[in-house]
């Protein structure tokens, strides 16, 4: 009895952390498109619901409404799993976000490791969708997504690896209270507008949206998708962007702490502030896709790896040594 | 129908309340060790390359999570992080790009399979025994392994007693297997790069320090006879 009261407890949770990450993934979708009509002096969507609110709900019921094509000639099963795959990697990487110090639904030790590991899977359900179309276009939206995301892993990697240095914890919620005096957007300020950009990539946002150029490949590896499974890869798309806000939140702004340790600020309980910060970075990606116009394949692997792998690898070095010689190294 | 739904969920209940920790802990185990298995077996079975890879990956992600079951986690995310994130997406990248229509015709239909079965079971005995003796001294002489013990400490997380041993005793063999796979990597890079003749790059620097000057020339046309352009 007791074992059950643990699972539906942890159920409850579950339940009670996935079903805001859903709901602020449709209003995250109307948010991006209402940035992005402003820049333009646009209105964008405003019509259903107050402020055009519901947009996202309305288009999710369209998606659910028509027929789901899966082509003759794709492999079906990987057809099928590749949007449920990126979906449920999106939706699984926010177990270990902590909200406060308490709120965290798995607190492990390597959290930061799991974050990275998901992020670094999600490519599968892009690859999977490309390939398993059976089609020229999804296939070379595919084999760009997975060049792509797997360069900038590799400068995202170095650059956790800069905070994981100041704080000595792959945990979250040790690298979130590493933070009280000072946050590591200050210290590792190129680091943080590096791990910026190369989040940009890793979610395949404009001006990196290659793998889905309209202009060149039709929309990528989701061409042949339709229906309530091109919904699923949107969803989990917009997932992975609003987890990219998170682990940057987390890692540079300092996560779920209050800005400043003064009374009434105080008082606001962390998820908010966590809320907070993943909407400013959320409005500068939707800021970047109105401003910037679409990269060049030789010029994104060049900022790839021979920009941003050196930088931060220097910074990596010039941290290490300015720790060790200051003695400022955390050690337990 | 509706008496046999309920009947369903009481036993669903009872196993449930039955089950305990112990138990459950036994039973992820098994799952996960049968998938890594059946994985591992459809890996050489499946005729789809691509399958094949992907049947790996599902193994690399079944065998992390048991190491993540036996406490070692940081050994099971960076299996999951430099294998499945890094190595296997290359590999699919590798068979995706290969013509299996044609690759089937050539080695599969033309020839006898019978033929690489006596090597396969020669390595795979080598291995089978290899395994054995691993095993084996663990079992019975469980000192030649313990060089350093402080793995075994609770104290400390995973994380950090590993790179206590690793960046302490063992950080010259470290630094070493690093230079080993820079130097692969180099080696693999320097065999496959060729100059290409004739190929028009575009260097970027190039590209943004050019000036109005040389850029644009404005001249004065005439009426009936044009300017020369591009000579």
């Amino acid at each position: 009895m007791e074992y059950l009261s643990i699972v539906f407890q942890e159920v409850y949770k579950i339940l009670f952390l996935l079903v805001p990450v859903l709901v602020s993934v449709a209003m995250i979708v109307w948010l991006d498109r209402r940035v992005w009509a402003f820049v333009q002096k646009r209105q964008g969507p405003n019509v259903v619901g107050p402020f055009g609110l519901l947009q996202s709900l309305a288009d999710a019921l369209k998606y659910i409404f028509k027929e789901i094509i899966i082509p003759s000639s794709s492999n079906k099963v990987i057809f099928i799993l590749a949007p449920i795959v990126t979906m449920t990697l999106a939706l699984i990487a926010w177990a270990v976000i902590p909200f406060s110090a308490t709120q965290v639904l798995a607190d492990i030790n390597v959290g930061i490791l799991y974050l990275f590991a998901v992020s670094s899977l999600g490519v599968y359900g892009i690859i999977m969708g490309g390939w398993a179309s059976n089609s020229k276009y999804p296939f070379l939206g595919a084999i760009r997504s997975a060049a792509q995301m797997v360069s900038y892993e590799v400068s995202i990697g170095v650059i956790i690896i800069n905070v994981l240095l100041c704080v000595g914890s792959l945990n979250l919620n040790d690298i979130v209270i590493a933070q009280q005096n000072m946050w590591f957007v200050i210290p590792l300020f190129p680091m943080f507008v590096i791990f910026f950009i190369s989040a940009l990539a890793e979610t395949n946002r404009p001006p990196f949206d290659l793998p889905e150029a309209e202009a060149e490949l039709v929309a990528g590896y989701q061409t042949e998708y339709s229906g309530m499974m091109y919904a699923m890869f949107w969803l989990g798309e917009y997932a992975n962007i609003l987890l990219m806000c998170a682990m940057g939140a987390i890692l540079f702004l300092g996560g779920w702490m209050s800005p400043i340790d003064v009374y009434p600020f105080t008082l606001v309980p962390g998820a908010i502030w966590l809320i907070l910060k993943i909407l400013l970075l959320f409005i500068l990606f939707a800021l970047v896709k109105a401003i910037v116009p679409r990269y060049r394949y030789d010029q994104l692997m060049r900022l790839g790896w021979k920009v941003f792998l050196p930088l931060s690898l220097t910074w990596v070095v010039l941290t290490a040594s300015y720790l060790f010689y200051f003695n400022l190294l955390p050690v337990n | 129908m509706a008496t046999d739904g309920r009947m369903f969920w009481r036993l669903i209940l009872k196993l449930t309340i039955s089950i305990d920790k112990m138990i459950a802990h036994a039973i992820f185990f098994y799952t996960f060790s049968i998938i890594a298995v059946v994985s591992a077996i459809m890996v050489t079975a499946s005729k789809n390359t691509v399958h094949s890879v992907f049947f790996l990956i599902l193994d690399f992600i079944s065998i992390s999570c048991l190491f993540i079951m036996i406490g070692a986690e940081f050994l099971g995310m960076i299996m999951l992080i430099v294998y499945v994130g890094a190595v296997a997406v290359l590999f699919l990248f590798v068979v995706m790009m290969l013509n299996v229509a044609q690759q089937k015709n050539q080695w599969f239909a033309g020839q006898a399979t019978s033929k690489h079965i006596p090597v396969g079971l020669i390595i795979s005995t080598l291995i089978f025994f290899e395994i054995i003796i691993v095993i084996g001294g663990w079992k019975y002489k469980p000192e030649i392994f313990d060089i350093n013990n402080s793995l075994a400490s609770t104290s400390v997380s995973n994380t950090h007693s590993l790179g206590q041993v690793l960046y302490t005793d063992y950080i010259h063999v470290f630094q070493i297997s690093g230079m080993i796979l820079l130097v692969a990597m180099i080696g693999a890079i320097v065999l496959t790069f060729r100059q290409r003749s004739g190929v028009k790059k575009q260097s970027y620097i190039k590209q943004i320090s050019r000036e109005r000057a040389e850029g644009v020339e404005v001249l004065e046309v005439q009426s009936n006879k044009g300017v020369k352009i591009d000579d």
